[in-house]
């Protein structure tokens, strides 16, 4: 009786606060006043300087920025977080969204590229690609990363032309399989770990601390980021402003000065 | 001015009512993540490859790491708790700030302070070996942030020990080690046994210091709740089955340590 009366105050008083939760954004027509980017945590740097020239182009209007990993603001958005738009540091988590009509059609605003970052200490042990097998401690990115997946891609790819055992060789060396880039990154930048292969975007802005080795043109791949709007942005016509940000030239610029290509226009 | 009856049974359900809030609040979370988990997708996250290895390697560095808490923690609360010197109170609280410390910040501090590039490296181990990526960083880095929780426990109920008992003691000839080992721990027990499960459930889902300081390979450094976020990163059904298996352990561990307190109290 008293654990039944318990469990229907609590009730009523979830209740009593839910008025105060996020509510499904109704268009109204009134004129937009912000606009809410979703983006993969790489594009960090380009995205606060765009962001800027993007509010002192649009005066009074506020551009929101997230950022985190593509998987968990995939999860975000299929558990119903509200966005307008939303920037992906791959192509499988927007094709998931668009597979579930929770985004339009996307498109590719950027392109990164694997390089491996050397520590310091460890620039005569590994002066060249080839020269991964040497290094007693790596660190890449685990499988369930993008990263990962192009780091096993590339030694595949460097399987068939430097020996089978190249990608097992290497994978030996590896000390730890890190879920984020930037925790590779940071592992080789204090030296606790020789050599790991990041984007050509992080080792940008790590230069002073690490040594940036090529990854041949023939076993690199290309790391594209898709750009879609969400299929019930509240800010719809702000969203459109944004991803024409990101092509326009000022766009351009600012994701190359922070270490990304940019694709042709179609 | 006219005194009114209340009705007792209205007033305890208010203040249980007002407390209830807070036990929904707690409670809700961890009953979604059980309620849609369903028998089919625990049963595959059960024969995930991630899983066995990594509740092996949980278990075991949280065995070790609760070892050296309380083998080496309850000394040091002991005299900590009857230091009355200005040392003792500034090491109390140093030894408390962990649990203030954000995890990954714990991380990046054990990184440089025991990385092969620390600042202690070269003084506790030859230059240029480390314990970063081993299994012994995992319990390091379980151990930093959990023993301040065995501690503020230890430490109060070492507190509450009557000053008379080791007075008398000691004026009977009993060594100091004595007094510690037959009076002051039988009568803070309790206090100590909770502490203790406390700080194993905190290192048990200890995730941030060691992604950092030990990183994630599986069956050396990977844990239980890093396999968790590891999963997390490509399939969400099987992060929550993981979760749910990580807080089924974690349960009974709470569930132990509450029996063997409510033994240890019974005693007379």
């Amino acid at each position: 009786m008293k654990r039944r009366a318990l469990v229907a105050l609590g009730l009523a008083i979830v209740q009593a606060a839910l008025p105060g939760c996020e509510r499904e954004p109704r268009n109204t027509g009134a004129p937009e006043r912000e606009v809410v980017v979703f983006a993969a945590a790489s594009l960090q740097d380009a995205f606060t300087t765009l962001a800027a020239t993007f509010e002192s182009r649009h005066p009074g209007v506020d551009v929101k920025l997230s950022f985190a990993g593509s998987q968990q603001l995939r999860t975000q958005i299929e558990h119903g977080a509200t966005f307008d738009v939303f920037a992906s540091a791959d192509e499988m988590n927007v094709r998931a969204l668009v597979r579930s009509s929770l985004v339009g059609q996307p498109s590719t605003f950027a392109e990164n590229e694997p390089v491996v970052v050397v520590a310091p200490g460890a620039a005569s042990i590994v002066g060249a690609f080839a020269d991964l097998p040497l290094a007693d401690r790596l660190v890449v990115g685990t499988q369930d990363v993008p990263i990962g997946r192009y780091t096993l891609e590339i030694l595949d790819r460097a399987s068939t032309e430097r020996g089978p055992d190249f990608r097992s060789k290497v994978e030996s060396k590896v000390a730890s399989r890190e879920l984020t880039v930037r925790q590779v990154l940071s592992k080789v930048a204090l030296g606790e770990a020789q050599a790991g292969v990041v984007y050509r975007s992080d080792a940008l802005g790590a230069m002073d601390r690490v040594r940036v080795v090529e990854i041949p043109k023939q076993h690199n791949v290309v790391a594209r980021y898709p750009v879609a709007i969400a299929a019930r942005a509240p800010h719809p016509a702000l969203a459109r402003a944004w991803v024409d940000l990101l092509r326009s030239a000022e766009g351009r610029s600012a994701l190359e000065q922070a270490g990304f290509r940019t694709p042709e226009e179609e | 001015m006219s005194v009114t009856r209340r009705n007792p049974r209205v007033e305890r359900l208010a203040i249980a009512g007002t407390g209830g809030i807070l036990a929904l609040a707690l409670v809700l979370p961890l009953a979604a993540l059980a309620l849609t988990t369903t028998r089919v997708s625990l049963a595959t996250a059960l024969s995930h490859p991630l899983v066995w290895p990594a509740l092996r390697l949980s278990l075991l560095t949280t065995l070790v790491s609760l070892t050296l808490v309380v083998v080496l923690g309850t000394p040091l609360a002991w005299t900590l708790a009857r230091s009355r010197s200005r040392l003792a109170r500034t090491v109390e609280t140093l030894v408390e700030l962990p649990i203030v410390v954000p995890p990954a910040v714990a991380g990046v501090a054990l990184l440089l302070a025991f990385g092969r590039h620390g600042v202690f490296a070269g003084v506790l181990y030859p230059e240029g070996t480390s314990l970063a990526f081993t299994t012994a960083a995992v319990v390091l880095a379980e151990l930093f942030v959990s023993a301040p929780l065995y501690l503020q426990a230890a430490n109060a109920a070492f507190r509450r020990v009557d000053a008379r008992f080791v007075v008398v003691a000691r004026s009977l000839g009993a060594s100091p080690l004595r007094v510690f080992v037959r009076i002051a721990l039988p009568l803070a027990a309790p206090s100590l046994v909770a502490g203790a499960a406390m700080s194993w459930a905190r290192s048990l889902g200890e995730f941030g210091a060691t992604l950092m300081f030990a990183g994630n390979l599986q069956g050396v450094t990977q844990t239980l709740p890093i396999a968790v976020y590891t999963a997390l990163e490509s399939d969400l059904g099987v992060a929550q089955a993981l979760s749910v298996l990580l807080m089924l352990v974690a349960l009974l561990l709470l569930l132990l340590a509450r029996a063997a307190l409510s033994r240890a109290e019974a005693a007379p």
